[in-house]
């Protein structure tokens, strides 16, 4: 006998597709097995004989995943002669989990400040939980931009085993969000010294100080299961722009916004008075090796 | 505290008191054991050296001025207010226990070489220094302060007061230390307030 493959449908709204380029960047063999476990049914972007009233057709959809913000302004978006909103409320009710894949999905992301259209939000400020009887868990959001694609594959394989995850205040697994960018950053060393980096895009110094980054301050777990399996932003010299926070995306990304040369916020949880009395302190002392080139 | 703590707290601000009027070099241990009517043996037993009980001493006088700072840091009030409120604890400081400010002036910044090793920097000032952060900071995120660079707004506040301080020490002023206490605060405002403010 076949085993039931759990179905996955995967819908797009108002998106620029980076999570479905992020889905499609995985370790390969990950796709693979994903693909060998999971009946990928439907997905816009990818040619499949299946068709959005095929969909529709459904009785029952194991994962429905979105991608893209929404909106009930048939004006600004709609697929098939249908608003966004009518769309989804038809679908979820067939789901059984529901995903929100990646920042726009989640909470509207950066079409939310989109000011000529007011009602663009997330999916679950746009779903009535209580008239989704199908609905096993809460709608679960995978916060990013985008998402990292094996989010995508730990919260599905979590779910088809075990039929639950964990989620945070924020509707997050938390087995991915309960650290933070700043864990396994190759240049905790210089952060702890408080060596700035010159610039960007060296091997060299902390991006906190100057370059706005938010490792400290952003839950993701990017520095320690890596992209594309060998580097992250904060590695390449890139700050951490806080992407999988609900405040993202903000403004100056890439500067650390001070008050008369004190940084306005601090590492998540920690005392701003404790943090400046050791920072002053740290910063005392000149460590000859953190201050050249690691590679000469 | 312990026994032993407020010993060695009794020790520091006698040492204080003889180091600000007679000068690092020209105060020696058994002055102090003396001034505390201990024998010189005894006193090693509290601090292994001159230069220990100096660094120890800056680390004292200035979490005084620290845990003022911190309670004006605390309250519900201007941060214009709290400059003013701030000048005048520190020329009351100045007025009623001068050694405090007079160590500062004329014992941690004369004579940096006793201090090289392990009061470098912020090391032995640091919780002074973290209260001048978090005022600053405070005041210039509600708008109140202009932005500008910490060493230069650190500096107009403090060697506002220090200057003042060394002007009252030379005895030179001609008025009461604390007549001047409204204006050099309103100084030290307008140099950091925000063009927005009036």
């Amino acid at each position: 006998m076949m085993k039931h493959k759990p179905k996955i449908v995967w819908l797009q709204a108002i998106t620029c597709n980076g999570n479905t380029h992020s889905l499609l960047s995985a370790n390969p063999s990950r796709f693979e097995l994903l693909l060998n476990t999971f009946d990928f049914f439907y997905h816009p972007s990818i040619t499949t004989e299946k068709t959005l009233d095929d969909v529709l057709n459904l009785k029952e959809i194991d994962f429905l995943l979105l991608e893209g913000a929404v909106t009930s302004n048939k004006q600004f978006y709609q697929i098939s002669d249908s608003s966004v909103t009518d769309l989804l409320k038809k679908v979820s009710k067939k789901s059984k989990y529901i995903i929100s894949v990646g920042s726009c999905a989640s909470y509207g992301g950066i079409h939310a400040k989109f000011e000529e259209n007011s009602d663009i939000k997330g999916l679950q400020d746009t779903l009535n939980i209580v008239e989704l009887k199908k609905l096993k868990q809460p709608i679960i959001n995978l916060t990013g931009c985008p998402v990292h694609p094996e989010w995508i594959l730990q919260t599905l394989f979590t779910l088809k085993e075990f039929g639950v995850i964990s989620l945070d205040m924020q509707s997050r697994p938390k087995d991915i969000y309960y650290g933070l960018a700043h864990h396994g950053c190759t240049r905790n060393e210089y952060f702890e010294w408080k060596v700035e980096a010159k610039s960007f895009g060296h091997k060299e110094g902390c991006l906190f100080y100057e370059e706005g980054c938010r490792g400290p301050m952003t839950h993701s777990n990017c520095n320690r299961i890596l992209w594309n399996d060998v580097n992250t932003k904060t590695r390449a010299g890139m700050p951490c722009i806080g992407c999988t926070e609900f405040d993202f995306p903000r403004d100056n990304m890439l500067e650390t916004k001070k008050n008369i040369g004190i940084p306005s916020e601090v590492p998540f949880g920690i005392n701003k008075r404790a943090y400046l009395t050791i920072t002053g302190v740290a910063k005392t002392f000149k460590i000859d090796r953190l201050n050249k080139k690691l590679i000469e | 505290m312990s026994t032993k703590e407020l010993k060695k707290n009794n020790i520091i601000e006698n040492a204080l008191k003889l180091f600000s009027t007679k000068g690092f070099y020209n105060t020696t241990i058994p002055d102090i054991a003396k001034a505390m009517k201990m024998s010189v043996g005894n006193m090693y037993n509290y601090f292994a050296s001159k230069e220990e009980l100096a660094k120890y001493a800056i680390k004292y006088s200035t979490n005084i001025l620290a845990e003022q700072l911190r309670k004006i840091n605390h309250m519900d009030i201007s941060s214009k207010e709290k400059i003013f409120l701030f000048t005048k604890l520190y020329l009351e400081n100045v007025k009623n226990s001068p050694e405090i400010i007079e160590y500062f002036l004329r014992v941690y910044l004369s004579n940096r070489e006793v201090f090289a090793q392990g009061c470098e920097g912020f090391l032995c000032v640091s919780e002074f220094v973290t209260e001048v952060m978090i005022f600053l900071d405070e005041g210039a995120s509600k708008g109140e302060f202009r932005e500008q660079d910490f060493f230069s707004a650190f500096s107009m506040i403090m060697g506002c007061l220090g200057g003042f301080a060394f002007l009252s020490g030379e005895k030179v002023l001609d008025k009461d230390l604390l007549e001047y206490s409204d204006n050099i605060a309103e100084n030290i405002y307008r140099a950091l307030k925000s063009d927005d403010e009036t």
